[in-house]
């Protein structure tokens, strides 16, 4: 017993100041990748080649814009453009409402905007989710797994992960959406109670990441599935979690936003 | 003739393909049903396309207290006579060469799909349940009060997807069939077809918590068809990697027994600490798993001394609030009493299903590559294996607890000596024709990684092993006898791969 208190006293109390503080990264962590238009000349198409992912989108007239959510946080990504204009920040912040709101000119990624008054009442004190990995690598399972450990702590803003889907509000989808878990994850799906929402985790959920074009996968979660909430990484950091699921449940709004440390 | 064994084959020594000795069926599965009954172990066992109608078949094998490494190989054209009746840890690699090349083992007595995808090589005769992804025939006991239990592909926490069907009498488990190939993503296509340097993106995401030991094994494999020179400093620095990604596993797996048996003290502060190893490979790579670090020709991002000083300073600190831990659930006689005597794998059912890592360990079967096969920093510095006999959860966990501390011990050092030089060097160009092997322990065992080039120096072939394949028989074993209740534990105990099986 004595044994037992004296480890308590010395572990203490570990939960993150977040989103009380901005978090704090280390120099070389890799956030949010931005494209810095003056840096690229817009003709010479190395970065095409060289990309290693479907981060770059290069519109018929040549114009070069960034999809955050295909993104696959590697360093080569950066570097696959010569003239430096490509870089990742250190803004944790990846998520979107919509598909679309994903892919900017310049990697910024729009305000999020929080459920309706509705489903902000319903859900926004206390949100049930179920997990459901489809073809990932479950790199991001760990990360949600991390979410409820002492320092995230994620049962603090009345977020829970549920074993059952009838117990839950949402669905949380990670992997490509392999051939052989299509059938469970729709089934998951349609035991959620009406309202429901779907929230896809990682590159692989949004586009199929870095098996995105395999035969066995489907480049991400199906298009008839409604997603509510698309948070990119590869995997994403708890953080990135975190703060997509409190500004969808309004807990945390964007003037309030803490900028992030670098 | 050469004889397999004597080919100069070595872990991250590529020789050229054609030196395997071949053989004629027959006398391949005589020559590698000897060599296991000898003491050697199946590393791989795979096909690939030789000619329109026919799969040559690679066996790899091990010889551990020698440090050998030998193949054979054989060509067979729509079916052959299986080797897993004689030689049981076969048996999962003979399921898959079925499913992935299309010829059938004849005889195999447990031949049913391993991922439940069609054949990547049209090599022939398809046995028609080889590819249903609907009806998988599950082994059924009959009997008064014998009933099926049947759980996932989703399973009630945030878990990877996989199939477990019980038969059980009460709460007694009589068999346990373990049924996957829901993460199944094309992984060795993909490999196959990406360019290298890309590729490692695809070997980073094959088990998203191995990245590094899969990441190394892939450019180990790489670099050896390259002949790349390894510089010191970036052989310590992927070393110093991969001890941190066992410990953040390991210590992350300790605080999940303890939060399976229900107590918490130990599984919050396990799981805090995980994250303390987790954040030490961010500052080292920018990415808590270490994605964007190792590359061919060693490893992208250096370790400056002001960063090794710092990280030191933090392991210290590790150390010193890990101990206490430790001792608080290891030390604790209801922790021993609930561990002690549970899914149990005993020593002959582990040499017999060619098991690997921690899970060997446990039942005193002392494999661990960085020993057997010693490669980059491990041939100059060496860490204890660590045994337990009992093969049972307590025995698992002890394991765990020990490599924690040697390999705290060996990152301390190591980030206090770095060796002089570059962390990376170009790798150059893959020479055609060649095999090479890559053997890497990851924290769950022995990752292995065996590229194939083709005449233009392009990837014919890269097949991938994870401890995971070999491993989930052994959770298999371990339940007859116990009860359902303790599945989750057992499970735990082992922590396997779906990923890393299902590729």
């Amino acid at each position: 017993m004595l044994d037992f208190l004296r480890t308590r006293l010395a572990q203490g109390t570990r939960t993150s100041a977040f989103p009380g503080e901005a978090p704090e990264f280390p120099e070389r962590f890799r956030g949010r990748p931005t494209l810095d238009g003056a840096r690229c000349p817009g003709t010479c198409r190395e970065c095409q080649a060289a990309m290693p992912s479907s981060l770059l989108v290069v519109a018929p007239d040549g114009r070069a814009s960034l999809d955050v959510g295909a993104c696959l946080f590697s360093p080569e990504e950066a570097t696959a453009c010569p003239h430096g204009a490509i870089s990742f920040t250190a803004d944790a912040r990846l998520s979107a409402r919509d598909r679309p709101g994903l892919v900017s000119e310049t990697g910024e990624l729009p305000a999020i905007e929080a459920l309706g008054r509705r489903m902000q009442q319903l859900f926004g004190r206390s949100l049930r989710l179920r997990s459901v990995a489809a073809g990932s690598c479950n790199g991001c399972e760990a990360e949600l797994v991390a979410l409820g450990n002492v320092v995230f702590d994620m049962a603090r803003f009345g977020i829970q992960f549920v074993a059952s889907p009838r117990h839950a509000d949402g669905l949380v989808i990670t992997g490509a959406v392999s051939r052989n878990m299509r059938d469970a994850l729709y089934r998951t799906y349609e035991a959620i109670p009406d309202p429901r929402m779907v929230i896809a985790v990682g590159a692989c959920a949004i586009n199929g990441g870095p098996f995105r074009d395999s035969p066995e996968v489907g480049n991400g979660v199906p298009p008839d599935l409604p997603v509510d909430l698309w948070i990119a990484g590869c995997p994403p950091h708890p953080l990135t979690v975190l703060d997509g699921l409190l500004r969808l449940l309004g807990q945390l709004d964007g003037q309030s936003a803490p900028a992030p440390k670098a | 003739m050469t004889a397999f064994d004597g080919l100069g084959l070595r872990n991250r020594r590529a020789i050229p393909f054609a030196a395997l000795p071949m053989e004629a069926v027959p006398r391949f599965r005589d020559i590698v049903c000897q060599a296991v009954r000898d003491g050697w172990r199946i590393v791989a066992f795979f096909g690939l396309p030789a000619t329109a109608d026919r799969i040559q078949l690679v066996a790899i094998l091990a010889q551990d207290e020698r440090g050998q490494l030998g193949g054979l190989t054989t060509l067979a054209q729509g079916s052959y006579p299986a080797l897993t009746p004689e030689c049981p840890e076969a048996h999962l690699f003979e399921r898959e060469i079925a499913e992935q090349c299309g010829i059938v083992p004849e005889g195999h007595p447990w031949l049913k799909p391993v991922r439940r995808h069609p054949p990547d090589e049209a090599g022939g005769h398809v046995p028609g349940d080889m590819v249903n992804r609907e009806e998988y025939p599950f082994f059924q006991i009959h009997g008064d009060e014998v009933h099926e239990v049947a759980v996932g592909p989703v399973h009630a926490g945030i878990i990877e997807p996989g199939h477990f069907r019980f038969q059980a009498h009460g709460e007694e488990v009589l068999f346990l069939e373990i049924m996957l190939g829901y993460q199944h993503r094309g992984v060795e296509r993909l490999l196959e077809t990406r360019r290298w340097p890309d590729a490692v993106l695809i070997a980073e995401s094959i088990a998203g918590d191995t990245v590094i030991a899969h990441a190394s094994a892939a450019c180990g494999a790489i670099e050896a068809l390259a002949r790349s020179r390894k510089t010191p400093r970036g052989q310590t620095i992927r070393g110093i990697a991969l001890e941190l990604e066992r410990l953040a596993n390991h210590i992350g797996d300790l605080g999940a027994i303890a939060g399976d048996i229900a107590y918490q003290p130990a599984a919050a502060y396990f799981g805090r600490m995980r994250g303390e190893c987790l954040n030490l490979l961010m500052t080292l790579s920018g990415n808590r798993y270490g994605r964007g670090l190792i590359r061919p020709g060693g490893a992208l991002f250096d370790i400056p001394s002001a960063m090794a000083g710092e990280m030191r300073a933090r392991l210290e600190v590790l150390a010193d609030e890990l101990r206490p831990v430790g001792h608080l659930l290891l030390k604790n006689a209801s922790v021993q009493a609930r561990l002690e005597g549970v899914g149990a794998v005993s020593r002959a059912q582990c040499l017999e299903l060619g098991l690997v890592g921690v899970a060997a360990r446990a039942c005193q079967v002392p494999r661990d590559v960085r020993h057997d096969h010693p490669y980059g920093v491990f041939r100059f510095a060496h860490i204890p294996v660590a045994t337990a006999w009992a093969g049972d959860v307590l025995a698992r966990t002890l394991v765990r607890w020990l490599e924690v501390q040697r390999s705290l011990e060996f990152v301390i050092e190591q980030v206090g000596a770095l060796p002089k030089g570059a962390a990376q060097v170009p790798c150059g160009a893959l020479r055609p024709g060649e095999l090479a092997v890559a053997l890497e322990e990851g924290w769950r065992g022995e990752v292995a990684h065996i590229v194939i080039t083709d005449d233009a120096g392009n990837v014919r072939r890269h097949k991938v092993v994870d401890a995971s394949f070999h491993n989930w028989s052994a959770l298999a074993v371990a339940m007859p006898g116990n009860q359902i209740s303790d599945f989750p534990l057992c499970n735990k105990s082992f922590n396997l791969s779906y990923a890393g099986h299902d590729l």
